[in-house]
């Protein structure tokens, strides 16, 4: 047998490396990263707090108006049932605080992630070199995340949430990227012609005709950063996750019964709320 | 003539497509085509100096084949497309050579540009639409929404404002298309085969149109066509593209009356009348005609045309279904070589092809051009209409063209 082939001779250290990296980042970046942090403390606490502070039924008047506007009266209608379900089953505080964490991992994916996307879509060179980033973050399995975000940014909700922001970011750069590049080179010629600068051309043009794109863009990443947000219990974020983990581990079917529950009532009724969004930039 | 003011002058505007465009110009300069450039170098030539000037208030037409780089010309003019080298005077300034920002400025103010496909934004409603150039230079919207309604009264879409572009039909698109333009009151306006994505009829009403708009206000209108009916309709001047050369440029008439080469000159023929009539519209039936039956010889056709004055026989047969053509030469022939009493068919020509009547002209020209006889026209069944001489082709030209 050729030496080449040899495993136990030559054999590549691999997991020491990536300690050791993390380990450099942690010693080195640990103060950078917890600035990191800060912005999406501060956006969770807001949005947690305020979910909380609000009575239940200011909450499900809201959503169910806001069902009814975009996507109809049967949707209106189940969510208002789903939440009054989740209610019931004695989640609603968790509830809140899964949507706070959800609606937080948005925020940034998609400050961020848009314009990451129009850059892509403005140069070949940048949209070759992240496609195999945004393949590693979209296929890396969840809890392999959880590792170095706890060395990064300890443990808790916060923590959590980056590791959502990571986990459900591509799929909105992918798409704002597509939906731009989709645009007809004839309406950004005539928007040319009549004398849009290039950033008229963007806003004018190709962000809007692009939008049912980067709607369903968004609604992906709700849907990743719905499961993502659940897995986060493992680190100690809190929400949902927990009573389904607490169910998992003294073996109580009904606890982690009901959290599955609640957190499919809301993924339903998300998806059907954004994808509504999306037909409607359709036009 | 009065006076002209030269609003656009182009001069030596070139256009050539590929990396370091500069290694085409040493050919070109050693006299090689758009082919050969082409294949030395993988250089496309769009534009090959053209030099032309537009004066004030009249409808310019460019002309060409497909291919032939009216829309490379065209572009270059608002420099959506980057001239290779060469200049375009817009009332003395050299667009070419202007910077950014004040190219912009000249594309909200002087000009506009109307497209085949129409490019009207989907996302906006037609009056959006037709106020977009005001909106990209910042107007008011009280202004936007006043002036891009005045310009849809204009093309008699009044009614239309609050409709989205896809829910009406081509031809009121192209409307919204030209208000769009209209909006910004340019001094001049490009035209990209505006009309041609249209149906004939609403092509025709959409020239009128223009013609009416031209008439309340003078503008200055260049405007890319490939037919020739449009552009001898719209076109106070006209230019004649071939392969990214200019060859001519002139009015309709000038143009008619001396095509500067072979080119124009197929370009004016091959469009109309040869368009719009049929073989069978200009078929002659004075041409000797023989029945073929047992009484009739080689002898007494060669009679029969002889009497005639003519060159030419058209053999059919009892159901005057065309079998033949025999002349006076290919007759003597069979006589001479002895064998009296042959068929007719012995004397008939060779690659003798027929035209049927219901062909264009413009597909029957090959066949009349080819051969020293009048081409024999039949109909569905092979039945004989009548024959098309050269001279019979060219009368009729003539008279359509003058
Ligand atoms: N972006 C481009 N890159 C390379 N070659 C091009 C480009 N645009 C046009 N060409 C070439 O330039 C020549 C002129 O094209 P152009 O589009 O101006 O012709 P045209 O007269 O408008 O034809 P049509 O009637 O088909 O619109 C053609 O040979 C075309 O293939
Ligand atoms: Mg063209």
């Amino acid at each position: 047998m050729p030496d080449i082939l040899n495993f136990d001779k030559f054999f590549l250290p691999v997991d020491t490396w990536i300690s050791a990296l993390v380990d450099w980042l942690v010693g080195n970046f640990r103060p950078q990263f917890q600035m990191i942090k800060w912005p999406v403390d501060i956006t969770l606490t807001g949005i947690d707090s305020f979910l909380n502070w609000l009575p239940p039924i200011i909450i499900l008047i809201f959503i169910v108006l806001f069902a009814w506007k975009f996507s109809g009266k049967a949707v209106a209608i189940f969510s208002l049932i789903s939440f009054l379900l989740i209610g019931y089953m004695g989640l609603w505080s968790e509830t809140m605080t899964t949507l706070a964490m959800v609606f937080s991992a948005v925020i940034f994916c998609i400050v961020v992630g848009i314009p990451l996307g129009i850059i892509a879509s403005r140069s070949d060179g940048f949209a070759a070199s992240i496609r195999p980033v945004l393949d590693t973050m979209q296929t890396t399995p969840a809890f392999v995340y959880l590792v170095p975000v706890v060395m990064l940014f300890s443990i808790g909700t916060v923590a959590g949430v980056i590791a959502t922001i990571v986990f459900s970011m591509p799929p909105i750069i992918r798409l704002t990227n597509l939906g731009i590049r989709q645009v007809h080179p004839e309406l950004i010629e005539a928007a040319l012609a009549f004398g849009c600068t290039p950033k008229q051309v963007l806003l004018k043009v190709q962000v809007p005709l692009a939008m049912p794109t980067i709607m369903a863009g968004l609604n992906q990443t709700i849907m990743l950063s719905l499961s993502m947000v659940v897995i986060a219990a493992l680190i100690g974020a809190g929400g949902l996750g927990v009573p389904v983990f607490q169910g998992l581990n003294s073996l109580q079917v009904g606890l982690a019964g009901i959290g599955g529950i609640s957190i499919v009532l809301m993924a339903m009724v998300l998806d059907r709320i954004t994808q509504s969004l999306g037909e409607l930039g359709k036009r | 003539m009065d006076e002209k003011n030269a609003i656009v002058q182009v001069k030596n505007l070139y256009k050539i497509f590929g990396p370091n465009p500069e290694r085409a110009f040493s050919l070109i300069e050693q006299g090689k085509g758009k082919a050969e450039v082409f294949e030395e170098t993988g250089l496309t030539i769009g534009v090959k100096d053209a030099s032309f000037e537009v004066y004030e208030g009249e409808v310019f037409v460019v002309m060409g084949l497909s291919g032939s780089g009216k829309s490379t010309l065209v572009r270059m003019l608002n420099r959506l497309i980057e001239p290779t080298s060469g200049h375009v005077f817009l009332e003395g300034k050299d667009i070419a050579e202007m910077p950014m920002e004040e190219l912009i400025q000249i594309r909200r103010d002087k000009m506009c540009m109307v497209f085949q496909s129409f490019a009207l934004m989907p996302h906006m409603t037609v009056l959006q639409n037709a106020a977009f150039g005001l909106e990209v230079s910042g107007k008011s919207v009280k202004e936007r929404e006043e002036r891009g309604m005045k310009a849809l009264e204009q093309v008699g879409l009044g009614a239309n404002a609050h409709n989205y572009p896809k829910e009406l039909s081509g031809g009121m698109q192209q409307r919204v298309g030209l208000a769009r333009g209209l909006a910004v009151d340019p001094t001049i306006m490009l035209m990209d085969e505006a009309f041609s994505a249209l149906d004939p009829l609403i092509r025709t009403e959409m020239q009128d149109e223009l013609l009416k708009l031209q008439e309340q206000t003078q503008r200055t209108v260049i405007f890319i066509s490939h037919d020739l009916d449009e552009a001898m309709r719209i076109g106070d001047r006209i230019a004649m593209m071939e392969g990214g050369r200019i060859v001519q440029v002139g009015t309709p008439e000038e143009i008619l009356k001396n095509p500067a080469d072979e080119y124009v000159k197929a370009f004016f023929r091959g469009v109309d009348p040869t368009n719009v009539l049929y073989a069978g519209d200009i078929a002659s039936d004075k041409f000797v005609t023989i029945v073929d039956h047992k009484g009739e010889g080689l002898r007494t056709a060669l009679e029969k045309i002889n009497r005639a004055e003519r060159d030419y026989g058209y053999v059919l047969d009892r159901r005057h279904r065309f079998k033949g053509i025999v002349s006076i030469d290919s007759l003597k022939q069979v006589i001479d070589s002895g064998t009296e009493d042959a068929k007719l068919s012995k004397a008939f020509l060779d690659k003798v092809q027929t035209v049927k009547s219901s062909a264009h002209l413009q597909d029957a020209l090959p066949f009349i051009s080819d051969v020293p006889w009048p081409v024999p026209v039949v109909d569905e069944d092979n039945v004989y209409k009548g024959a098309i001489s050269k001279n019979i082709f060219l009368t009729t030209l003539h008279r359509k063209a003058e």
